[in-house]
């Protein structure tokens, strides 16, 4: 069965079209990543997954229920954790986690057992205010607040924005322990790094999907030939390999230049050529969801 | 090209007996794109605002843009360049008069402000733009924006806050193009974050934590140092036996 | 569900007020620095006014009446002054009001009091740049200088309940209809709409707990430190500013009741159009005190405003409730004489909460 079924779903404020005719589903058990920037429409579509917005047009069922006929049914089956951190700063931690288990009418003794690998991690800290908390811990915290319903389907935005890399890693081993547990994720992020981390993603930007399938099977559709250049002086190399004849593109890449070339790129010919450039480096690379998601943009 | 830039020696800062800034030491050049990392509270707001000249450290020494730190912090404030990805521009003005203002605070002349910012325009072929309000701008567009006003004043050094976060991978590649145009011609850049695929796009970076810098080189010899594929690892593998966090 | 998650939210709210010491305490002391502040500061009493006469014949007469003046406490008689020395006195401040006899006043006293009309026979002249004290000080000035039997004739005027005109009577209605709407709808709309702007609320409606359940548990804590409000401006304004209450307190306690459920319903209401916490305080600080302060009649009489703020002023509550309020406090009305002010209340508290419970949508738009 699927956990999430989107059918053309469509979303406007005023002229701007947040969403525009999304259509996919998210298997049960399955951890799906949301990636694109800010504007693509992510949190729009989490809303109108929640319950909180009406879609324009279209169609969406969560757990089973129709996102607009069964609203209160999806609301006691979800849990969800919005963008903002939204626990009470001014409740302790164990104070934050009571209230939202009593807002669910449940006990935290029972669900205890499923949040307790990720509750424990705050536990010493139980009589904090959440507001004195770090990011990770906060972290941490809200997704504990979001599971203690036992929920079916487990909606983050941007769990991750804001957080550091050691924080940012916890937080995806805890998703994979949860999806052990057969809840189903749908989660989403900014960043293309954490693409790999997810059994399936979609790629979206300014409401739109520009493509999903699995991390994998993405990048495997890059085909194009990709280069990676580096020479001391990245900015002239830049502008030197965009004349080249048989390249389509060429744009910074972390420490080297990504170089998206034609079967007319003769890299030999180029090698010789840039050599002249002090420490020249130049290598195949291979493709990354990043890359992908420049092409498919440019498209 | 080997002037310096920024040299900070034996830089503290404590509050109380917090000591949020544990004796650092590094030089920046002349354009060079530094990347100052760190973990959140591992004290790399606090180390800014110092080299900002917002606050004034407790012991040691530093000079940026040729100003001493301990006390010429006016004078550094008006010689640097600062965007945060949070504030810098007004969303209610437009596209010409964040720039007259920006213009202004830097006490530009009338013919400065004009041909600066017809040539600022140009080069980010926003001319058609403005009259255009800055809230009305998508997000990209105005990190690009406010990253070109704050050198309207052709600062030695620039400041940047996280600045491309939340931007689709295409808007982000022009940004760094930017900034590596912007470096070319001399000018320094200083980047703070804690995402590190911003930091793989530094000439060096530095790794703080728990106060004080861990590690300092270029992220190529990091990663080869620590056996890393990214500097995502690197981080984390420095970062992980951090006692604080904010 | 059921009441066990109420409860929680009942005990969440009460949290954040305790938490929230700093507004706990303005809150609380903002109804007592009005009470003091209205009851002894600002006053619009008579007191200590210094008064000179012009009498070009100090007869029996005048001379019993200036004495009777002289005693009283409110005035101090500063001495006898010439016609032409008026204009300077008033204008340099020595005196707050001239009183000038007639040189017949003795005669035409008589006349008066055997009940053949005459023309005024004394003139009171008054510093004017403080209305509300010049008026006071007049009516008062009158009062005192000519005995009843010769008022009843000569002025039109009486002045009943409160003859000394003492403020504090008259502002500790307007006071009470103003710090419960700052208290009750300032304080729920504004823990509304934070927790908007936070993105608590988000969450809170991502759960099967019905809106109307998040509100009345809102509600409740304020609804108990506003009655502790209540209580406290009772006790200041029978024991610190004396006033008589002699309408009996519970009425006034019950009909305040009915103004707080009103005020935190306007809260709600408020809560329902506002996005942000500064919105909420800007509406309910604007919006609503301004028309409590102009047109509730806390200030100014509603029969001295122009008709058009005279219709206007029958939407405002503060209006109804003030001046039952005051019948009850000072004219020692029950709370049944009073029963076309709470039937309008309690119909506008049903229709704020009808209203208020309709806006607040289950979703974000």
């Amino acid at each position: 069965m699927e956990a999430i079924v989107i059918d053309n779903l469509s979303k406007s404020y005023g002229k701007v079209k947040a969403l525009d005719n999304v259509s996919f589903s998210v298997r049960n058990g399955e951890l799906f990543g949301l990636i694109g920037p800010d504007g693509a429409g992510k949190t729009t579509l989490f809303r109108l997954l929640t319950t909180l917005l009406t879609p324009d047009s279209g169609s969406a069922k969560v757990a089973g229920w129709d996102v607009v006929d069964d609203y209160l049914a999806i609301r006691s089956c979800v849990g969800y954790m919005p963008g903002t951190f939204s626990l009470y700063q001014d409740l302790t931690v164990e104070e934050n986690l009571n209230f939202f288990a009593a807002l669910f009418g449940a006990s935290v003794r029972d669900s205890y057992e499923l949040v307790e690998p990720i509750y424990k991690q705050i536990e010493p800290f139980k009589n904090r205010r959440a507001g004195k908390l770090s990011g990770g811990m906060k972290q941490k915290l809200a997704l504990s607040c979001a599971l203690i319903h036992r929920p079916k389907v487990l909606f983050l935005d941007e769990p991750t924005t804001g957080v550091d890399a050691v924080s940012r890693s916890e937080f995806w081993s805890m998703l994979a322990d949860l999806k052990q547990r057969g809840i189903t994720i749908l989660v989403s992020t900014p960043y293309m790094d954490e693409a790999s981390l997810c059994d399936r993603i979609a790629l979206c930007n300014e409401g739109r999907l520009l493509g999903l399938d699995s991390p994998h099977q993405l990048v495997a559709s890059f085909q194009s030939p990709l280069w990676a250049i580096r020479a001391k002086n990245m900015y002239a190399l830049l502008e030197v390999a965009r004349r080249f004849e048989g390249v389509t593109e060429c744009y910074p890449f972390g420490e080297f230049h990504h170089l998206v070339v034609t079967d007319a790129f003769d890299a030999e010919k180029f090698a010789r050529q840039m050599n002249r450039c002090d420490d020249f480096v130049m290598c195949e690379a291979h493709p990354t969801i990043e890359d992908l998601f420049i092409k498919l943009m440019k498209r | 090209m080997n002037e310096v830039v920024i040299s900070v020696r034996n830089l503290t800062k404590c509050f109380g007996n917090f000591t949020a800034v544990n004796n650092i030491s590094f030089d920046v050049l002349r354009g060079e794109i530094f990347g100052f990392l760190g973990a959140n509270g591992a004290g790399k707001t606090t180390a800014m605002r110092m080299l900002c000249g917002l606050s004034f450290p407790t012991s040691g020494s530093g000079s940026v843009a040729g100003f001493d730190v301990m006390k010429e912090g006016e004078q550094i404030k008006q010689h640097i360049g600062y965007m945060s990805q949070r504030f810098s521009l007004y969303n209610d003005l437009t596209v010409g008069e964040n720039i007259q203002l920006f213009a202004g605070i830097y006490n530009l002349s009338k013919a400065q402000t004009e041909q600066r910012s017809c040539q600022l325009l140009e080069r980010l072929n926003f001319s058609s733009e403005r009259n255009t309000l800055v809230g009305a701008l998508p997000l990209g567009w105005k990190q690009k924006l406010s990253f070109a006003i704050a050198n309207i004043h052709e600062p030695k050094v620039v400041f940047l806050d996280e600045p491309t976060g939340g931007v689709d991978p295409l808007t982000r590649r022009q940004f760094w193009e930017l900034i590596y145009e912007t470096a070319e011609k001399g000018t320094t850049i200083f980047v703070t974050t804690h995402y590190m695929d911003e930091a793989e796009y530094c000439s060096r970076v530095s790794i703080m934590v728990d106060g004080e810098v861990r590690a300092l080189d270029t992220p190529r010899n990091l990663k080869r140092e620590f056996a890393a594929e990214s500097m995502d690892e690197v981080f984390r593998v420095i970062a992980r036996g951090a006692k604080r966090c904010d | 569900m059921g009441f066990s998650n109420f409860f929680a939210f009942v005990k969440k709210e009460s949290l954040h007020i305790i938490r929230d010491t700093r507004t706990m305490l303005i809150v609380m002391c903002i109804p007592i620095l009005l009470m003091v502040l209205f009851g002894f500061a600002i006053s619009t009493e008579v007191n200590n006014v210094n008064v000179a006469v012009v009498a070009p014949n100090r007869t029996d007469g005048v001379e019993e009446a200036v004495d009777k003046m002289a005693r009283n406490n409110y005035f101090s008689f500063i001495g006898y002054i010439d016609n032409s020395e008026i204009d300077k006195y008033l204008r340099s401040g020595k005196v707050g009001a001239v009183v000038v006899f007639d040189k017949d006043f003795d005669r035409y006293l008589a006349h008066s009091l055997n009940g053949i009309p005459v023309k005024p026979i004394i003139q009171i002249i008054v510093d004017a740049s403080n209305v509300n004290t010049a008026g006071s000080a007049t009516l008062y000035l009158q009062n005192v200088l000519l005995d009843k039997a010769s008022q009843q004739m000569l002025f039109e005027t009486r002045l009943l309940f409160n003859p000394q005109m003492k403020s504090a009577y008259n502002f500790v209605p307007g006071i009470m209809g103003l710090v419960f709407i700052l208290v009750c709808a300032m304080m729920t709309s504004v823990s509304i709409v934070r927790e908007k702007e936070v993105g608590t609320m988000e969450v809170l409606l991502v759960s099967p707990v019905r809106p109307f359940k998040i509100i009345f548990a809102k509600m409740i804590p304020y609804f108990l430190i506003s009655c502790i409000v209540l209580i406290l401006i009772l006790l200041l304004a029978r024991y610190l500013l004396d006033v008589p209450m002699s309408g009996g307190v519970g009425g006034i306690f019950l009909l305040s009741l009915l103004y707080l459920v009103l005020s935190l319903s306007l809260g709600l209401l408020i809560s329902t159009i506002a996005e942000t916490q500064v919105a909420a305080l800007l509406i309910s600080a604007m919006v609503m005190m301004m028309p409590i302060l102009m047109l509730s009649g806390m200030l100014f009489p509603i029969e001295n405003l122009p008709t058009f703020f005279q219709v206007v002023s029958n939407i405002v509550p503060a209006r109804w409730y003030i001046d039952a309020i005051r019948k009850m406090m000072i004219q020692g009305l029950s709370l049944l004489d009073v029963w076309k002010n709470c039937l309008i209340l309690a119909g506008m508290t049903l229709m704020l909460i009808v209203v208020s419970l309709k806006k607040f949508n289950d979703k974000l738009e």
